[in-house]
């Protein structure tokens, strides 16, 4: 093993993207430095059940108090694999919502949406062997934002993968096929790629959904790759 | 037998809220989960008590005050959790959220050995409301002159540029290091 394959810019947005105010003054100026190879650490926490709870990945349960929180149940589930497919297993997965109201329980947030006093809005799971995950949630509601007098955030819910090394570190976001929210959000469009945006889009599996309980919305993760050993580069007997 | 790598999943900012899914109890949140990264290395673990802080100012000055910061680190050998046979109940990382009102962030943790010909250091990963990909950095100890003065990183930059990732004493055991996300101060981001 030698390293991560060097990312492919083209596929990430850039650190200033002007439509997106808050980038303006959060955004570096002088390009990233790339770390000599050799520098870069290869190793990363290890996350264990014992750092969870039985309901940590169920959102539907694990604030409840008098009930089940309001909104489309669903069944959010993917694979994190490497960019050569392989599972990326044992890996701590986290995610934060907004309510169905798109209301987030946080306490900046202030939106005139209110609390659901059954919804907390994050969990947190490992992958399998397989590389495979899965959540119980609820579809979260779109919001406004003070982007611009008249900004909305599609449905969204946020993504945390710690990955197997600092370089697979990742936090992103997904969005559900068909939100015609997408192509207006300046942080989703500051992805200069359009195949990259549509990969950020979980998509509806009727075949995963319990039928009478809850949809089913897939969403695979593929984090950085291995870079490639010179020994494997080179053919047999050279 | 070479095949086209699948692209890699694009980053997307971690806005105003992380705190909900990452750091609620840094935050002072109410939320179901307990935080992780509180403990980065267990009271038995030997090493010199070090606190870690600092703030992170955007372009015009202003502390940022909704970010998320993680530490990854080395024990006081030089070895890293999860990856050689390091001191049990030394667990290397951490997660620290910068306060809501003085945009101070804090880590209570030990001081690192060397790792190889690298110098004592602490990486530090960065993300908030306006950051699109979080930032990797590095905090030296400005008490490690020498070993600094080898390190392979900091021989990559030039001595200014270097300068950004040396962090300032301020007591026998605290090391403040301040992040500046832009502008002529502008603290040094890696691409790993
Ligand atoms: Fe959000």
């Amino acid at each position: 093993m030698t390293g991560y394959r060097p990312r492919d810019w083209t596929q990430q947005p850039p650190a200033l993207a002007p439509a997106y105010k808050s980038t303006r003054l959060r955004a570096p100026s002088a390009p990233l430095v790339q770390m000599p190879q050799a520098s870069v650490p290869l190793s990363s926490p290890v996350f264990g059940q014992r750092d969870l709870e039985p309901l940590d990945h169920d959102l539907l349960q694990n604030h409840a108090q008098e009930g089940a929180p309001i909104g489309e149940r669903i069944l959010l589930f993917g694979r994190v694999m490497d960019q050569d497919g392989r599972a990326v297993p044992g890996t701590l997965i986290e995610i934060w919502q907004a309510n169905a109201g798109g209301r987030y329980r946080h306490r900046n947030d202030t939106y005139l949406a209110p609390l659901d006093p059954n919804f907390g809005g994050c969990g947190r799971t490992l992958s399998d062997a397989e590389g495979g995950y899965a959540f119980h949630t609820l579809r979260p509601g779109p919001y406004p934002w003070p982007n611009s007098d008249n900004s909305w955030r599609p449905a969204h819910i946020h993504v945390s993968i710690m990955g197997s090394g600092l370089p697979q570190r990742l936090i992103t976001q997904l969005y559900f096929e068909g939100d015609p929210l997408v192509a207006l959000c300046p942080i989703v469009q500051a992805i200069p790629d359009k195949d990259a945006i549509d990969r950020l889009v979980a998509r509806l599996d009727l075949e995963a959904a319990t039928p009478f309980d809850c949809l089913a919305y897939r969403f695979d993760i593929v984090l950085r790759g291995r870079r490639a050993t010179v020994f494997e580069n080179k053919p047999e007997g050279m | 037998m070479t095949k086209t790598p699948l692209p890699e999943t694009a980053s997307q900012t971690a806005g105003p809220y992380v705190h909900i899914g990452l750091a609620p109890e840094i935050a002072g949140l109410q939320t179901p989960l307990p935080a992780l990264g509180a403990e980065i290395a267990d009271v038995d673990v030997p090493g010199l008590r070090i606190t870690l802080e600092g703030r992170i100012f955007d372009g015009g000055g202003t502390p940022v005050t909704d970010a998320m910061i993680e530490l990854w680190q080395a024990d006081t050998d030089g070895r890293f959790a999860g990856a050689d046979a390091c001191t049990p109940g030394f667990r290397g990382w951490g997660r620290s959220a910068t306060d809501f009102e003085t945009g101070l962030w804090q880590f209570q943790t030990i001081k690192p050995g060397r790792v190889g010909d690298q110098a004592p250091h602490i990486a530090l990963w960065i993300v908030a409301r306006g950051i699109n990909i979080g930032l990797h950095t590095r905090a030296y100890f400005q008490d490690e002159s020498e070993a600094n003065a080898s390190d392979p990183v900091l021989l990559s930059l030039t001595p200014e540029r270097a300068a950004t990732l040396i962090t300032q004493q301020t007591s026998k055991a605290t090391y403040r290091f301040d992040i500046h996300l832009q502008g002529p101060q502008e603290t040094v981001f890696f691409d790993l």
